[in-house]
């Protein structure tokens, strides 16, 4: 199974070998489509969060070159840094009560949370897969018990989990980013399993699989090309949710003590723990630039992946058709109420259900303008 | 349909029996990950320490760490059956007395955060969804993906600066004021219900005084999964048939919407508060930490600080068996309630 991924970049198309190109054009502008047709609040919060997620990567990636200092610097040319010093001057966010130049430790931490979010997300997502499709396929004991522990996992209280694997993994190999990856992992394997699994086990039973399956075709095969990329169809928002959850695990990590030391890179949570004593005496800087920085980069995710499952869904996405404009003058009842029904049901043959479903007070859902045209011109009549 | 009384029994004996290989796929679990760890419980717990190499030997047989792990796992498992849950390496006192001890603190932040955040999700999440795609909803939905996403001790230092140092209109931190319910006999071990009990109102609400920051900061976690969850159910109820039926009869929309909506989205709330305790406990650690509440989330990390393995192993086995238990318990009432549960 160790070449599955491999198997999966290779196109599923019939027409994949002819075209590889334009092909793969094509299924990049289905895959993005949904996120440019987006629309109303689905919109806003996918656009925000991608600018947020954006701004947080950016610092990230490029964080050697941003931050003034190192993170765990404390002095600069032989000259040590003031202590618990407030913003301004050579220190834009002030200094703590380490030394530590606060801008520097705020964006070296956007680097941590990035790298240890990445690596927790591949670790889980290939554990959790693989082993969803497994056990969904084969069935059997292997899946009896498998969904068993994870049910488990998932039932226990998700840091407590992280906390413990963190004292398990304490001595891998890699230090504290690979140790509070894993810990984070093992808290996000059973979503996937569970999700996947699921997927599977329908999939397992549509006709193509069984027509596969009729021609002699390996599971190995059948799992890659047929099952995996009908499953994986149910992955991106649970990657982009579990993301902001793996910066809100390590930051909580770090604010018990658990994650990773201070000299061996930059940590907001870790941060975050040093600074309440400072609070107490009004220093408010140092609590509240690593503070921000989890907020938002937890809320750039958590918006991004809140916006693809109202995209992606689709009980969500049938509210577009919903949409019903309504005139201004009409109140709640004069809808609903049953003297209002036959004038609408004669009228259009329409299913009159569909509007008082459907909240009158909303002039704004006109802004979205692809209600069907029989149902704009429908309660015009009906307003008088 | 005819056997219905039948039928609850049945489904009770099933959750129960569903629960055992669960708790001990759970215990296993535990135990795997405490024990079979890298790393030497005495030699940790000793703080790095230099010990004779004759006196951690000892120790370890004490502990019976010298036993085949089989063995160890074993009387593990006994263990826990009597419930006895070890004793702590660092301060020698049974872990079931700290768990009597510290308890009651946890379960009171735990019920007033759940009682917080049903008081703000219920009403907000049946307005969202009465009032679907208004401006109401729109914020009711962001206020639950923001206060999702803000962690724990971020709103909790954000509400310790503003309430407690810059206003003061709340205490800082811990459960009551220093010293003053030193006299309060400890009979249920939940102070608050302890103090009732003597008539000591002053205690009484010197501890809900305490509690309305740490438990606020607790609820805001899980409050956007109930406006969330009772948003959708209320919409999907205002579809149903009978929602229709009531209408064509006329029924006023306000009582449609009150007496056949609002009741049949409340229903899985229940639910909910069975998926939430993970969470609750999981979030009242870092409250605890936060806040410096005397509950089992904050020994817990003075454990894990020292390296107390066995206290540790302890204290996760009896949370891993709550959870559990409380999953059971709601799932029992969930069926009592709504019979469609049952089949």
């Amino acid at each position: 199974m160790a070449n599955l991924p491999t198997e999966l970049v290779a196109p599923t198309g019939p027409a994949g070998t002819a075209a590889p190109k334009r092909a793969g054009r094509g299924r990049l502008r289905r895959t993005f489509a949904p996120i440019l047709e987006a629309h109303g609040l689905a919109r806003f919060m996918l656009w925000t969060g991608i600018a947020i997620t954006g701004f947080f990567v950016v610092i990230a990636v490029f964080a050697p070159w941003i931050a003034p200092y190192g993170y765990d610097a404390y002095e600069s040319g032989g000259e040590r840094f003031p202590k618990q010093e407030s913003p301004g001057g050579d220190h834009l966010f002030g200094t703590t009560v380490q030394n530590f130049d606060v801008l520097s430790r705020v964006v070296w931490g956007a680097r941590t949370a990035l790298e240890v979010m990445v690596l927790a997300v591949v670790f889980s997502l290939f554990i959790g897969v693989l082993l969803g499709l497994l056990s969904g396929y084969f069935g059997g004991w292997l899946d009896r018990i498998l969904v068993l522990v994870m049910d488990t996992l998932f039932a226990f209280p998700y840091l407590l989990l992280a906390i413990v694997a963190a004292f398990m993994f304490s001595d891998v190999p890699g230090g504290g980013i690979v140790t509070a990856a894993l810990a984070i992992t093992v808290v996000y394997i059973p979503q996937y399993f569970r999700v996947v699994r699921a997927s599977t086990l329908s999939a397992r039973e549509a006709t193509y699989v069984e027509a596969a399956r009729a021609m002699g075709a390996k599971p190995r095969t059948i799992i890659g090309r047929y099952v995996f990329s009908n499953v994986i169809q149910s992955v991106p928002v649970i990657t982009t949710l579990n993301a902001a959850d793996a910066i809100a695990t390590l930051a909580g990590l770090g604010f018990l003590g658990f994650g990773i030391q201070p000299t061996e890179a930059a940590e907001w949570g870790y941060d975050l723990q040093r600074a309440i004593p400072d609070l107490g005496a009004d220093m408010w800087w140092t609590a509240t630039f690593p503070g921000v920085a989890i907020v938002l980069a937890i809320l750039g995710f958590t918006l991004v992946g809140e916006g693809l499952n109202d995209v992606l869904n689709p009980s969500m996405r049938k509210r577009r058709i919903r949409t019903v404009v309504i005139p201004p003058i009409a109140k709640p009842r004069q809808v609903v109420t049953v003297a209002a029904m036959p004038a609408a049901v004669p009228a259009q043959g329409e299913a009159p259900a569909v509007e008082q479903t459907e909240d009158p007070a909303t002039p704004g859902a006109s802004e979205t303008g692809d209600a069907p045209a029989s149902a704009t011109g429908e309660p015009q009549e009906e307003g008088k | 349909m005819s056997m219905k009384s039948g039928s609850l029994g049945r489904y009770i004996a099933m959750r129960v029996a569903l629960a055992i290989p669960m708790i001990f796929v759970l215990l296993t679990l535990v135990f795997v990950m405490l024990r079979v760890a890298p790393g030497d419980p005495i030699s940790a717990s000793s703080g790095g320490a230099k010990m004779s190499q004759e006196k951690i030997d000892e120790l370890r047989a004490a502990a019976g760490y010298d036993r085949p792990l089989i063995v160890q796992y074993g009387d593990y498992l006994a263990d826990v059956v009597r419930f006895d849950f070890g004793t702590s390496v660092s301060t020698n006192q049974q872990v079931s007395d700290v768990i009597l001890e510290k308890g009651g603190a946890t379960v009171t932040l735990a019920t007033g955060g759940l009682v917080f955040a049903l008081l703000l999700g219920i009403p907000v999440g049946l307005l969202a969804g009465r009032f679907r795609d208004s401006a109401f909803d729109v914020f009711a939905r962001l206020f639950g993906i923001i206060t999702y996403a803000a962690p724990v001790f971020v709103v909790g230092l954000l509400a310790q600066q503003l309430f407690a140092t810059k206003l003061g209109w709340f205490p800082l931190e811990g459960e009551t004021d220093p010293l003053i319910a030193n006299d309060i006999p400890a009979t249920t071990h939940i102070l608050i219900l302890d103090a009732i009990w003597v008539n000591d109102w002053e205690v009484v609400w010197n501890v809900l005084w305490h509690l309305i920051l740490p438990a606020a900061t607790l609820g805001l976690l899980i409050v956007g999964v109930f406006i969330r969850m009772v948003r959708v159910n209320l919409i999907q109820t205002l579809r149903g048939d009978y929602v229709e039926a009531a209408r064509a009869r006329g029924i006023r929309e306000r009582d449609v919407v009150v007496k056949h909506g609002f009741r049949n989205a409340l229903v899985p709330v229940i639910t909910v508060i069975g998926l939430q305790v993970a969470l609750l406990l999981g979030g009242s650690v870092l409250t605890e930490k936060t806040f410096n509440w005397p509950g089992l989330g904050k020994q817990l990390i003075e454990f894990l600080n020292s390296r107390d393995y066995v206290a540790v192993q302890g204290l996760v086995t009896f949370i891993a068996l709550v959870v559990v238990v409380i999953s059971m318990l709601i799932d029992i009432i969930n069926a009592l309630i709504d019979p469609r549960v049952r089949y």
